[in-house]
């Protein structure tokens, strides 16, 4: 179901934890809620189930406004970072509660609950208790619980962040699977971009309880609208550099280049302040705009090589490489940069 | 425990301190089947002379133990009944719900635990004789449980603290009334606690004596404490043997509670402080 965030405020206190968050979430995609700790994602996500009333604004289901409803009259499926299981019941107890809450018949929850165990691979768990299951098996409980109501929208706060980081490859995929199987409008929050990069069908990043930017997981990385959506996206993180805008050049501490075209076109002026910021694999040795470093970290992953450039104005960049490391610690090199695929932002951190 | 451990110095410690409290034990149960001459410890003959009491009809001077002893069951159980169902409601709402001066009440209910019984005593006289109930036991039923209220609320609240608010937050999510996500996800995981606040509080009323005795002093809502007492209150007739017998009697279902829930008991003190 389609849901929609019209203007909608949430203050704790004279804390604004989401400020003024508009957005809609298309009917069947999975969305993903991006932000460092404390920017108000895992609050959009209590506002949107009703755990959190909100000050002001609208939230709306389809055509249903749901901002007054309390959470039961809502029909939102959640699943918690700490799962959240009821300890004294079995799994499949677990699973049947929302539906014996609503009274349905023993034969119709048995029924559904069987459904849905199948779906999502605990049909010989359904006899345990939530203590005698591992993090992913309570984890797909949890997930069962959620759906087996078919609600209109399913919620997933921090899914990932209780298992362990072999579990959490697995759970990834699993997650994607349900969701598509299901057909079913899911929110993700998430602090790992990975994650919301690997899993969603477009990411919302948040900070300080603002949405910056929504867009696809390849719009996020090739076309960030300023320098916090893309220092936040991208591992091993972008490099940036200050410096100033002269003759048509960028002008730092140790690099000098002209600028792209596009960028000269955009209205920058003589001694304007501007940002650089490079990924690293787009910091080469064969790449056209020549940049003079030495090398002052290499970490050799086996697959790829990460190093650390430290120009001579103390800037420092980064360089992925795949393969073994081709130089040592210290060494003087000349590589390059590739200009057109870097970014530009202005002093207020606006890509250019 | 380790094996290398040695324990046996530790055993021979703890029993050499904890024997002369065995042998006032031993003694208690001697001391009531033998007749043991003045000034010796070796009884002398075995006699089920004191334990007669069980046996006796109510007298002008005494009422009969079994009345007595229902008298102390109905005290405790009401105790416990009154304290558990008021203690569970109680703190769940100051341990969960937004009460309006709800530091007031915690801070105050540590106060009203600490506050001598004893001072109390004169003014409570007043208040059931006004209300007309003195020398009723609902009278010291009412008085008991309120005084221990504090306390029992006060564990509550520690328990609830330990239930997980995600747990809350999934019932409501899933459709339950807050009411319904009270009594079917969080009661069953402050069950221990339960148990624990009743047995004590159970306990706590079998063994009270200053309340009954001047509350309710009359023959047919006496209980056992006060009949105890009343047995050596006599200036001119002791029989120690009869003190001893019905004393051993008044403690013998204390110490089967403490045998059967003795576990449950030491959640008490687990309850408030994990998590």
């Amino acid at each position: 179901m389609r849901i929609v965030l019209d203007a909608v405020t949430k203050q704790f206190g004279a804390v604004k934890a989401i400020d003024d968050v508009t957005l809609e979430i298309v009917d069947g995609e999975l969305l993903a809620l991006l932000g460092p700790s404390g920017c108000g994602k895992t609050t959009t996500l209590f506002a949107i189930c009703g755990i959190h009333r909100i000050d002001s604004g609208r939230i709306l289901f389809g055509d249903l406004e749901v901002s007054g409803l309390p959470p039961q009259r809502r029909s939102v499926g959640v699943v918690f970072q700490s799962f959240a299981l009821y300890p004294h019941m079995s799994v499949s107890e677990n699973i049947g509660f929302p539906l014996q809450v609503r009274k349905e018949s023993k034969a119709e929850i048995e029924r559904k609950v069987d459904e849905v165990a199948d779906l999502v691979h605990i049909r010989e768990l359904l006899e345990r208790r939530p203590a005698q299951l591992s993090g992913g098996q309570q984890q797909r409980v949890a997930i069962a619980r959620a759906i087996v109501r078919r609600p209109d929208i399913l919620l997933l706060d921090e899914p990932l962040a209780n298992l362990d980081a072999k579990l959490r490859l697995e759970m990834r995929s699993e997650l994607r699977r349900l969701q598509k199987e299901t057909g079913i409008t899911a929110v993700i929050v998430t602090h790992d971009q990975v994650e919301a990069m690997s899993m969603s069908d477009r990411i919302v990043i948040m900070d300080d309880g603002r949405i910056l930017q929504i867009g696809t997981p390849d719009e996020m990385y090739h076309r960030p609208s300023n320098k916090f959506v893309a220092g936040f996206i991208g591992n091993p993180p972008i490099s940036f550099a200050d410096g100033k805008v002269e003759d048509g050049r960028f002008v730092t501490e140790g690099l000098d280049f002209d600028l792209p075209d596009r960028i000269k076109k955009a209205s920058v002026t003589a001694g304007q302040n501007i940002t650089l910021g490079v990924r690293p694999e787009y910091l080469q040795p064969d790449f056209a705009t020549p940049i003079e470093a030495e090398i002052t970290f290499i970490e050799n992953q086996g697959r790829e090589a990460l190093y650390d450039l430290t120009l001579a104005g103390g800037h420092v960049f980064r360089s992925i490489q795949s393969g073994e490391p081709i130089c040592k610690l210290g060494d003087k090199i000349r590589w390059g940069i590739d200009a057109d695929a870097s970014f530009f932002f202005d002093d207020q951190g606006k890509r250019i | 425990m380790s094996s290398h451990l040695k324990t046996w110095p530790l055993s021979l410690f703890l029993g050499i301190v904890s024997f002369p409290l065995v042998l006032m034990y031993v003694y208690l149960v001697i001391d009531t089947i033998t007749v043991t001459p003045p000034g010796s410890i070796i009884p002398e003959k075995f006699t089920l002379e004191d334990w007669r009491f069980l046996f006796e009809e109510a007298t002008g001077r005494r009422p009969s133990i079994w009345s007595v002893t229902l008298n102390s069951f109905i005290l405790a159980s009401a105790n416990s009944i009154v304290i558990v169902s008021i203690s569970a409601t109680a703190g769940y709402a100051l341990s969960r719900l937004n009460v309006p001066f709800r530091s007031f009440f915690l801070a105050g209910m540590m106060v009203l635990h600490a506050f001598p019984t004893v001072t109390l005593i004169v003014s409570i006289f007043l208040i059931l004789q006004m209300v007309g109930l003195y020398n009723t036991l609902i009278g010291v039923i009412l008085v008991k449980a309120s005084l221990l209220m504090p306390f029992g609320v006060w564990i509550m609240k520690g328990f609830y603290d330990t239930v997980p608010w995600e747990i809350e937050m999934a019932g409501v999510q899933d459709g339950a009334s807050r009411f319904t996500v009270w009594r079917r996800l969080v009661l069953p995981q402050v069950q221990p606690g339960f148990l624990a606040l009743g047995v004590f509080a159970f306990l706590d009323g079998w063994s009270e004596f200053i309340l009954p005795q001047v509350l309710a002093p009359s023959s047919d809502v006496q209980v056992l404490s006060v009949y105890l007492a009343g047995l050596i209150a006599d200036e001119f007739y002791f029989d120690f043997g009869l003190f001893k017998a019905v004393g051993l009697f008044y403690s013998v279902p204390v110490i089967l509670l403490y045998l059967f829930f003795q576990d449950k008991l030491m959640n008490i003190y687990g309850g408030g402080s994990k998590g």
